[in-house]
């Protein structure tokens, strides 16, 4: 009898030794002459237990992490294809309270399906989205995603139903879907583990987006750091091609709608979605003046939808069980589920997908557990590289779109990114200068000179003694006042969240070297 | 005749180079927006965008040659010059940044004494930045070509690179 063994194929369980994990079970079961059916799934976003290895028994699956390459032999020993019992064995896999306390509705499928097999994905509800909508007409398909709540995943969080439904009425002969699949946002992964572990829910999410506007053509701009996610995204296109889910006639429904990667080139800035249309037009990435919204006048001149890679894979659960059923989770405004991607200094990173509404606390403290580095967290940047650097006495905030703003950050595409006691806060804030100035488009001038003045402020201010801190630091708030109000998009109107959060709620750390040494 | 008098005006190319740039100009050319794709499927071939293909690749999609050089310079990716037999992205941002990002960075820069965009002498490494490689669950991260590699340390690192020279 064939047993099968889950191994992800995820890059980041493959990052951290994944693939000698699954080639060392292979050797061995073929030298035991034990029949293996060997699935390489997507993970299950528990990176702290990755590689984590499961095997499908009578009482469902059963977990083993984090698996060593020397660990494979004593889980033999143990007779872990039967479910034995071995120090790494965490019991199903289900029952990981980590896991059970989620409420994963895009992620519904991540870890658990083969993500290259159609047939699975099936198996696993998917594609009755996409049946769902194939009997409704366009505006039905729009009304649908409205009522649901859902906004943008990629950080803007505008109303994915209003951007859809000024697509639908603008006529044209062309039109286009283009998925931003460029996660540039230091703390995030949600867009790469669903394109590898699950690439099947973006290509339905996107062809149901193709019906709903009338377009017939969709682009996904992946970024060029995610050559696994390629792999993944052009095989599942391939098949879902071969079983008609995609071509010229989608499921004999006599509308057509085709999918192409396109591969961006590592600059950050083409994730803004003017800028990225600009990049797939085949030119440099700079951002476009808005109006005309991409939805009326996008890639190349065509009415166009561009949504984040979750927002899209989110889609086919509200065309599958209905507005309502996705809208009842949630708070205020913020509806939904938002997948969570905990980083940086934590004992247990991972991907956490929970409706809105819990607070950085919760996830910091009672799923991150603490610090990786067993000392104090001092600050938690949330919202990515232009999101605000948040000190423990704000930890009580939930995760909702308009709580974030009230206090001065963004939630952005849900990285949360911690830090222990050893961060210098200046210097993080000098990063953030730097890194606006790196990625810069050059079109505005708040945003490509006034980086490099914020960097040089920085400096002097921390070099400084207390009367050029003074002088500069005035200098420095006034610079990204003008960054804040000047810029034309959200790379300069932005970096300076993390730089005044930085001085606002760490001002000790830019106490000069002088002063410093003096204490 | 125009097209006759192009071609007097283009640089010599090597041989190999000017097949690679036309194979891949002849299969993507009738692309929308072909210019990403040609020039990474140039980069593909052959490691890098020589400078001297610049007016090959433009005239093949009918740009100007400061259209496609503006393009190369714009993005972090495309690279002019021929790289090491390995690129290592090495990832600066935030959330390897907390786990100890920036003492590994000083460590690889000086275990392969180069800074960032330099080859090694040998010819084996070229060291360049990434702003995040999406594996902030398991920072700090590195790709080595097509190969993730996480949770690294110092040791780790000499370890990998020990690994690789045998």
């Amino acid at each position: 009898m064939s047993v099968t063994v889950y191994i992800p194929g995820d890059a980041g369980a493959l990052s951290v030794g994944a693939e000698s994990v699954a080639a060392l079970i292979a050797t061995e079961t073929a030298r035991r002459g034990i029949d293996v059916n060997l699935v390489r799934n997507g993970s299950r976003g528990l990176y702290w237990l990755e590689p984590l290895v499961e095997v499908a028994t009578a009482a469902g699956r059963i977990a083993y992490g984090p698996v060593r390459p020397e660990d494979v032999g004593s889980l033999f020993d143990a007779d872990f294809l039967n479910g034995g019992k071995h120090s790494l064995a965490l019991g199903p896999t289900e029952e990981i309270p980590y896991l059970k306390s989620q409420q994963r509705l895009t992620f519904a499928r991540v870890g658990i399906v083969d993500p290259r097999s159609l047939d699975d994905y099936r198996a696993h509800g998917g594609y009755r989205g996409l049946d769902a909508a194939l009997v409704m007409d366009a505006a039905a398909i729009v009304q649908q995603v409205t009522d649901s709540g859902l906004r943008g995943r990629g950080g803007a969080a505008f109303p994915t139903g209003i951007k859809w439904k000024t697509c639908l009425d603008a006529p044209a002969e062309q039109k286009y879907i283009v998925c931003n699949a460029d996660e540039g946002d230091s703390g995030t992964y949600a867009d790469r583990m669903v394109m590898e572990g699950d690439p099947f829910v973006l290509i339905e999410g996107m062809t149901i987006a193709g019906l709903a506007v009338g377009a017939t053509h969709g682009y996904i701009y992946l970024r060029v750091e995610y050559p696994h996610a390629q792999r993944a995204l052009e095989a599942a296109i391939a098949s879902a091609e071969a079983a008609g889910y995609l071509g010229g006639d989608v499921r004999g429904s006599g509308k057509a709608f085709r999918l192409e990667v396109r591969m961006a080139a590592g600059a950050y800035i083409c994730g803004e979605e003017t800028s990225l249309l600009e990049s797939l037009e085949g030119k440099r990435g700079q951002v476009r003046f808005k109006p005309p919204l991409p939805a009326i006048e996008g890639l190349f001149g065509q009415p166009t939808v561009i949504n984040n890679v979750v927002t899209l894979a989110s889609v086919p659960i509200i065309l599958d069980r209905g507005a309502a059923f996705y809208r009842d989770y949630g708070m205020g405004r913020s509806r939904g589920t938002l997948p969570i991607q905990l980083a940086g200094n934590l004992k247990r990173p991972a991907l956490v997908e929970r409706a809105f509404g819990l607070t950085l606390r919760e996830l910091i403290d009672d799923y991150g557990g603490g610090t990786a580095s067993g000392r104090p967290v001092r600050a938690a940047q949330v919202g990515g590289p232009l999101g605000a650097y948040l000190p423990a006495s704000q930890f009580d905030t939930p995760i909702d779109y308009e709580a974030f703003i009230a206090i001065g950050g963004m939630l952005g595409h849900g990285g949360v990114v911690v830090f222990d006691d050893s961060v210098d806060m200046a210097a993080q804030a000098r990063y953030a200068m730097e890194f606006c100035a790196i990625e810069s488009c050059g079109k505005c001038t708040p945003c490509r000179i006034g980086s490099t003045r914020g960097v040089e402020v920085i400096d002097r201010i921390v070099a400084g003694d207390r009367s050029e801190r003074e002088r500069s630091e005035v200098l420095l708030r006034d610079l990204c006042q003008t960054m804040l109000d000047g810029s034309l998009c959200a790379l300069g109107g932005m970096a300076p969240f993390p730089v005044l959060s930085a001085l606002n709620h760490f001002p000790e750390d830019f106490s000069g070297v002088t002063e410093k040494a003096a204490t | 005749m125009k097209g006759a008098i192009n071609i007097t005006l283009l640089p010599d190319l090597p041989d190999e180079v000017r097949t690679a740039v036309l194979e891949v100009t002849t299969r993507l050319r009738q692309l929308p927006g072909a210019l990403l794709p040609v020039l990474h499927g140039v980069q593909q071939a052959l490691g890098y965008i020589p400078p001297d293909a610049v007016p090959l690749i433009a005239r093949e999609l009918n740009l100007s040659r400061a259209d496609v050089h503006g393009v190369i310079s714009f993005y972090h990716y495309f690279r002019s010059k021929p790289p090491g037999r390995h690129v290592i992205h090495l990832c600066r941002a935030e959330s390897c940044q907390a786990m100890g990002g920036a003492t590994l960075e000083r460590h690889v820069k000086q275990r392969l004494d180069i800074d960032f965009h330099q080859t090694t002498a040998d010819g084996a490494y070229t060291l360049e930045p990434v702003y995040c490689l999406g594996n902030c669950a398991c920072s700090p991260a590195m790709l080595v070509d097509d190969e993730l590699v996480g949770r690294l340390t110092p040791a780790r690192f000499d370890a990998w690179l020990a690994a690789e020279k045998t």
